[in-house]
């Protein structure tokens, strides 16, 4: 289409300096050095990925020089493989088990929060706004020494002590702003149409809610949902803060402990594998659970693709 | 609560000012009257999370200033938090800032260390990440889902895999050794305690974010705007620099928030690629600090990083609810 308004408009513009090389004279060219950059920015990133994984699967006990082919690391070694290892093998699951607390509390409460805040005007509501859309910004660091301190040292909360219950709420509050940041984008799209309409039918606020918002709300919650799930399986510095041994202790902290305490080995690198595939898997079911959800409206897989990893909306 | 005072956004008229009578036989017509949702049912749906944000993210900040402005148990050695602000004592905060300021402030160095290497890294990622979210928004073509797919897929990555990623290419007889070795450069030790494998790490570590956000500012921009510059006469770089620059300032500033406010409170990337003291950060020093007797002093030290960063947070903030008042 642009090239046809090129065309169009070249003739008229009689100054165009015909001796230029033709390489030069097409405005339109494509970007050869861009692209090239961006390839080698791809290769930059994702290549030590690829060269992690392969190390997972070494024969020898070496991170650093690849000696062949083995699942030694994953179940073969019955000692320091990631299976039969207590501390690694727990950690898997401990992972699992926080994700899925963190996922199942965060998310009713931050769509119900974001519902509740986007439709209701008031001093009141917009502070609490205020206060969640800090919460997504403030560094992980200080908010976790803040939630350190208050499971150690408060009277009340420090009954809970350190470890599975602290990380849950410390993981709640740190993700419930990726629901209620979602929805309450999604709620502005949407508009209040639908609620005027329903509630002109003679539906009552509830009904409203539950037949008309949430249907229309269900893709930004499983977006939401998903990326609070897989943001649970990368966190490290709440989980690192508020775990208090090695049975609530998830992989990312196993991985940060055990490599810097000079104990890395490939059996580190298969956790971090397995880490890997598990949140690939969070993504793919996100993406395809995404695409059936939006079927029928215009939104294509780019669209869903930036949606799962919290870019749109 | 504040819920009666609001009157409620002046809400729009009823659509349809349907006659009254018009409904079904027999049924029982409401009424069509203007929308007017009960500001109750707000409060009550918005309750749980204000109560949870109140009591697990207001009250911690409030315990934290409690223990900063606290006093040491001698007994214990440890912190004790004191609630009451009348009786707050000063010393953890003297220390800090003599720390800081003071004649052997070895705080202060850190804390410039840690100015330095953000600064340094959050530029280098923007240079990197820019053209690449470029590239992908506006000239990937029928290619752009598998270059979308590749340049998210580092976010999908933990960040400890992708630090464990780099620890094993810069062992000493690591691969990237072993290239600079076959071409003469020697094998340096990239582990020993660097600056760069540090602001390397950090760059590594970050860009994934800022790279969504770029390209997600991008990709909105509407190309004919562009095109358009073009037509008019100007070349390649001017149009960039004129149109599509200006056009991703807010992206960009965005971005740079979202990576560099995160790399302030670092202490991972460091231990892992160097863990020599010369180069730890202020996280280091907050986090050091936890379980020991001066916690108090760490948590002083949070909260001065905190309210250097207001002014950026608070910005972020206004912008998000600036986006979403203007997209309504």
């Amino acid at each position: 289409m642009s090239s046809t308004v090129v065309s169009q408009t070249v003739p008229a513009v009689k100054e165009t300096p015909r001796s230029k090389p033709r390489l030069l004279r097409n405005p339109w060219r494509h970007p050869w050095f861009l692209e090239s950059f961006t390839w080698l920015y791809l290769i930059w990133s994702l290549a030590p990925i690829a060269i992690a994984v392969l190390f997972s699967f070494n024969k020898g006990k070496s991170q650093a020089t690849y000696q062949g082919l083995t699942w030694r690391w994953y179940w073969g070694d019955k000692v320091n493989s990631i299976w039969h290892n207590p501390q690694l093998h727990s950690a898997m699951f401990e992972t699992l088990k926080l994700s899925a607390y963190t996922t199942l509390i965060a998310v009713p409460i931050g769509v119900a929060f974001a519902l509740g805040i986007n439709r209701w005007r008031g001093f009141l509501p917009s502070s609490f706004n205020f206060i969640m859309i800090l919460s997504f910004v403030v560094p992980e660091l200080i908010f976790g020494v803040a939630m350190f301190f208050v499971f150690t040292k408060m009277p009340g909360l420090r009954t809970v002590g350190l470890g599975n219950w602290a990380e849950v709420l410390g993981l709640v509050t740190w993700n419930v702003s990726w629901p209620a940041i979602i929805v309450q984008g999604r709620l502005v799209t949407i508009g209040r149409q639908y609620e005027e309409a329903s509630a002109d039918l003679g539906c009552t606020q509830f009904q409203t809610m539950r037949r008309v918002m949430l249907p229309l709300l269900t893709p930004a919650i499983f977006a939401s949902a998903i990326l609070v799930f897989s943001g649970v399986i990368d966190d490290f510095v709440i989980v690192d803060l508020l775990s208090s041994n090695a049975s609530n202790t998830p992989m990312s902290v196993i991985i940060y402990s055990t490599q810097h305490g000079g104990n890395g080995g490939p059996a580190l690198n298969a956790l971090a594998t397995v880490m890997l595939v598990l949140s690939f898997l969070v993504a793919g079911l996100g993406f395809l659970g995404y695409r059936i959800m939006t079927r029928g409206q215009r939104i294509d897989g780019q669209q869903a693709l930036t949606a799962i990893a919290g870019a749109e909306g | 609560m504040a819920t009666q005072a609001p009157p409620g956004p002046p809400a729009s008229p009823p659509p349809t000012p349907a006659a009254p009578g018009t409904g079904a036989a027999g049924r029982p017509r409401r009424q069509s009257k203007p929308y007017r949702p009960n500001q109750w049912f707000w409060f009550v749906l918005a309750a749980p999370g204000m109560i949870w944000l109140l009591i697990l993210f207001v009250v911690p900040f409030y315990a934290m200033l409690a223990i900063g402005e606290g006093k040491l148990d001698r007994q214990t050695e440890s912190p004790v938090a004191v609630y009451n602000p009348f009786t707050w004592s000063s010393a953890n905060f003297t220390n800090v800032w003599r720390d800081l300021f003071g004649s052997g402030a070895f705080v202060g160095e850190i804390a410039w260390r840690t100015i330095w290497y953000v600064v340094v890294a959050s530029l280098l990622s923007l240079v990197i990440a820019y053209p690449a979210a470029y590239f992908v928004a506006r000239f990937a073509g029928r290619r752009k889902g598998v270059f979308l797919v590749l340049l998210i897929a580092p976010f999908w990555i933990s960040y400890m895999m992708r630090m464990l990623a780099w620890i094993d290419l810069l062992q000493t007889n690591g691969y990237i050794n072993k290239v600079l070795s076959f071409i003469g450069l020697g094998s340096p030790d990239w582990l020993g305690g660097h600056w760069y494998t540090v602001v390397l790490g950090l760059v590594y570590g970050y860009i994934p974010y800022l790279i969504l956000v770029l390209y997600a500012g991008l990709d909105r921009i509407d190309p004919s705007l562009i095109e358009a510059g073009r037509d008019l006469g100007l070349g390649r770089a001017t149009t960039f620099i004129r149109v599509t620059l200006p056009l991703s300032r807010q992206p960009i500033l965005t971005g740079m928030l979202i990576t560099v406010l995160p790399m302030l409170g670092d202490y991972y990337t460091n231990q892992l690629l160097s863990g020599a003291p010369n180069t730890s950060m202020i996280g280091n020093l907050i986090e050091g600090q936890l379980s020991t007797p001066s916690a108090g002093q760490g948590a002083i030290l949070s909260l001065i990083v905190l309210l250097v960063l207001l002014v950026p947070m608070l910005y972020y903030v206004v912008q998000t609810n600036r986006a979403s008042q203007a997209a309504s």
